[in-house]
This record gives structure tokens, sequence and C-alpha cells, in this order.
């Protein structure tokens, strides 16, 4: 079910980005570009660079090589103003990385007040309005460690909702959380995407992929070897190595074929 | 002879009391400067670069390097009075504890800012934070919480080593209880109670801390859930 994003206008273009840590080539030019409402799902083996490529875009690890283009204007070449473009760009981590001093409320309406100069008022009924999104709201004064772990990632979820960001990245958002708390994390991004949010997620549920992605890339020691919709990858992917690794993670994960 | 102790105790106590008062202007005072300028130079040898960073470990290995009395003597007699600086031997005292206290202080603050994950730093700058904004705002906030143990700690040596301030003259406890023992040949009763004076005033403080610490205590934070 992949959205009509025919016609809309691009908003993230990634350009031959390319990193090195040490003499470990980990990004070996990647480029691809995202266009407004679209989903990107970016799956591949562990240490093939997934990680870093996200933070290549927003430039929390600043690439050698490449350039990265939001909207028209290049990132990498305003290195100046890159929290402008840092707030457009929200991030989802892995391990959640909420304040730990501060309770659900206070960390989303910290970037608002901080960053955004939002008056405090007007940044928690906006932040109140996040956590509703996520199904928070009852949660709003607990801290994070008084939450489950799915609830802490849908809270960094409406931490980066609330910026009003332009495109949300998202990096293996449930993997560090147990196996029954996936669902209410993976339902939240869902949503977001039927809603026409601008979302690169990298992820290892092939399910959630395959439903909810615009398009899907295949990345595998730092190069795009396949790129597609999830019908094309799935079904009938142009590398042996796709096919493979999907097949491999599905067994892992025991998902099917048919399992939607 | 108990009597006679008693007594005399009675009649020191007041006069050691208002040398307490001078103590803890004293410890108050370092442990003051000492914050003022250890917490930013634990925030410059974390984040600042080589240069700074380096500077900064010299210092510390120099006013961790000396002995107290001898950096008190070498500030108040030597450097002091060669520069004719006319300080008292007070906030002499005050100035060589709280530049010494600075050095310990400024690595139980590195300690902490060291223990709070990368990961705030990375959510903090993804929202757009500045990184001094994200130090400020979201980091100290948590280091700052954590120091406090090892803060308490500071206070409770810095307390009783301010007792060396006696060598330079400063009418301390301890300056006073000598001239008492000194005088009245009676130097048990004297130093006995000298010695409650510094227990009451290290329980007290500490206590006063953890207090602050329990206080400040992020809800749920390092309980077992």
């Amino acid at each position: 079910m992949s959205k009509i994003t025919e016609g809309a206008k691009v908003v993230l273009r990634v350009e031959n980005i390319c990193k090195c840590f040490n003499t470990n080539e980990i990004l070996r030019g990647i480029s691809f570009e995202i266009k407004k409402g679209e989903t990107k799902v970016v799956i591949g083996p562990s240490g093939s660079g997934k990680s870093t490529l996200l933070r290549c875009i927003n430039q929390l690890t600043v690439p050698d090589k490449g350039s990265i283009w939001l909207e028209g204007e290049e990132v990498t070449h305003h290195m100046k103003d890159i929290s402008r473009f840092r707030q457009k760009m929200g991030m989802v981590f892995q391990d959640f990385n909420l304040f730990d001093h501060l309770n659900a409320l206070q960390n989303v309406t910290i970037g608002l007040i901080k960053v955004k100069k939002m008056d405090k008022k007007e940044a928690e009924a906006k932040a109140m309005e996040e956590l509703k999104r996520v199904g928070l709201e009852k949660q709003a004064c607990l801290y994070p460690a008084q939450l489950s772990g799915g609830q802490k990632q849908r809270v960094s979820i409406a931490r980066a909702l609330a910026m009003d960001p332009t495109v949300i990245l998202f990096d293996e958002p449930t993997s560090a959380l147990d196996p029954e708390l996936i669902g209410e994390v993976l339902e939240v991004i869902k949503d977001l995407a039927e809603g026409g949010m601008t979302m690169i997620v990298v992820t290892h549920e092939m399910g959630f992929a395959r439903s909810v992605a615009s398009e899907i890339i295949f990345i595998e020691e730092g190069i795009v070897i396949d790129q597609g919709t999830p019908h094309k990858l799935f079904t009938n992917p142009e590398h042996e190595r796709t096919k493979r690794f999907i097949h491999k993670i599905a067994e892992l994960y025991g998902e099917t074929e048919n399992n939607q | 002879m108990i009597r006679e102790y008693i007594s005399l105790i009675i009649q020191t106590f007041p006069y050691l009391l208002s040398g307490s008062i001078t103590t803890i202007g004293l410890v108050c005072g370092a442990l003051g400067l000492g914050f003022v300028l250890g917490l930013p130079m634990a925030i410059g040898q974390v984040y600042g670069n080589k240069f700074i960073s380096g500077f900064i470990s010299l210092y510390v290995w120099f006013f961790r390097g000396l002995p107290e009395l001898v950096l008190l003597f070498l500030f108040y007699f030597g450097l002091f009075t060669t520069l004719h600086l006319n300080l008292s031997a007070f906030h002499a005292a005050i100035l060589v504890l709280g530049l010494r206290s600075a050095a310990y202080q400024s690595q139980i603050f590195r300690g902490s800012l060291n223990s709070i994950g990368e990961g705030q730093m990375l959510a903090a700058l993804s929202l757009g934070m500045k990184k001094y904004n994200a130090v400020y705002d979201i980091i100290l906030p948590q280091a700052l919480r954590i120091s406090i143990p090892g803060w308490s700690n500071e206070y409770a040596i810095l307390l009783k080593d301010s007792a060396t301030a006696y060598a330079i003259g400063v009418m301390e406890i301890l300056t006073r209880a000598s001239f008492v023992a000194t005088r009245t040949y009676q130097p048990l009763p004297v130093y006995f109670l000298t010695g409650v004076i510094f227990i009451v005033l290290t329980y007290g403080g500490v206590k006063l801390l953890a207090m602050l610490e329990k206080r400040l205590k992020t809800p749920g934070f390092g309980e077992e859930r």
C-alpha cells in the first residue's frame, strides 16, 4: 500500500555520502532522495552503515564527502548554521535518549522552549497534543525511569514531532524493545506514515517495512545494493544478496510471506 | 578533675564557637570559589579543545601535587608578599583553599560529566540545540545531581583541612583552641571540645547535602523497577 507520492516535491536529497572511521570505510557513496510524504525504509545487515547514514544526514556525524540537501538548501554547506537544519530533521534513537532528569512533558517542551523560544504555556499545550498523538497524555508527569521501553520511545517520537520537522529519521526505533512492546511503537510510526509524515526508518522489522514503506533501500558494505517498492524487493529483488538478507531476517523474526 | 574539665569546657565554648564562625566562613568561601572555578574547568576539560584541557590539567596537577601547608606558605608568605598583595590571613586562606578545592572539585564534576551518556548530547543536538545550550540545559542538571555525594566528600575534607589555616594565624577553631590550651595548660578538654565541634560541623554539613540530594533526585532514577 505505498502512498501516492508521484509529483510530490523532493524534500531531502542525499548525494554521494562517504564516511570513513580511520581506515574503515563505512559509507561508500550513498545517494537517494525522498519526496514529501514518503516513508523510506533502510534495511541491511548490522555494520552496513545504516545508522551512520542517518547521522550523516543531520550531521551528528560529519560525512567526509558528499552533500545533503534539505528543501533545496545545502545542509553540508551551512555547517555554522547546522542547528537550524537539525530542528527540521527530527531524530528518534534506538535507545530513546530521553532526557533523564525531565518528565515526559518536559522532554517534549524543552526543544520548543529552548530552541524555538516558544512561551512555556504554549509549549506545554503543544507538547500535550503530541503526547496525545502517541497515546501518552496520562503519562505526561512521569519521568523516563518510570516509563516502559515502548512508552519511552513514544515520548521520544512526540519530542521529535513537537518540533514540526520536515522529515523524521528513525534509527532502529524498536531494536532495544522487548518483543511485546514493539507493536505499540510501530503502530505510532505507521499512523505517522499514513498521516503523510516524511520519514526515513532504519529497521529490521520486515513486516513493518513491507506494509509501510513507499520505498525500501537495501544497504550493504556502505553502498546501496537494491532499492524499490516493498513489492519489488520482497518478491523480485535485483540481487541475490537482497533476497538472501530478507529471507534470513524473515526466518529470524518468524515472519512469513503473508504475515501482514 | 572532671569538674574542672567541664567548667573549662563551658568557659571555652563561646570562644571556640566564634572560631567556628570563622571556620564556616572560610569553608564556605573556599568551597564557593572552588565551585565557581572548578565547574567551568571540568566543562573545559571535557568539552574544550586540546589547549584548554591541557592548561586545566596543568592547573590540577599543580594544586593536587603540593601539600596544603606548602601552598599556604607559598602563597601567603611568598607570592602575596612579593606581589605586595595586602590580604588578611583569612582572605588569603580562602583564596588558597579555594584554588586548591577548584582542582579537586573539577575532577568531581569531570567524572559526573563523563558519566552522562553520549546519547543525551546527541538527542539535544538533534533537536537543534547549540552545544553550549545542550551542556547547560541537558548535561549539567544531570551531572550536578550525580556530583552531590562526591561534593559532600569535598566539604568534609575541606572543613578539616581548613584547620591548617592555623599555621598562618587565621582565628579559626584550632588557632583559638591552641591559645586556650597554652594559657590554661589543659590541652585535653580543650582539644576534646575542638574535636567535638569539628565532628558536629562535618556531620551537619554532610546531612544537609544528603537532604539536598534527596530533594533533587529524579523520580524513579536509579531504582529497581
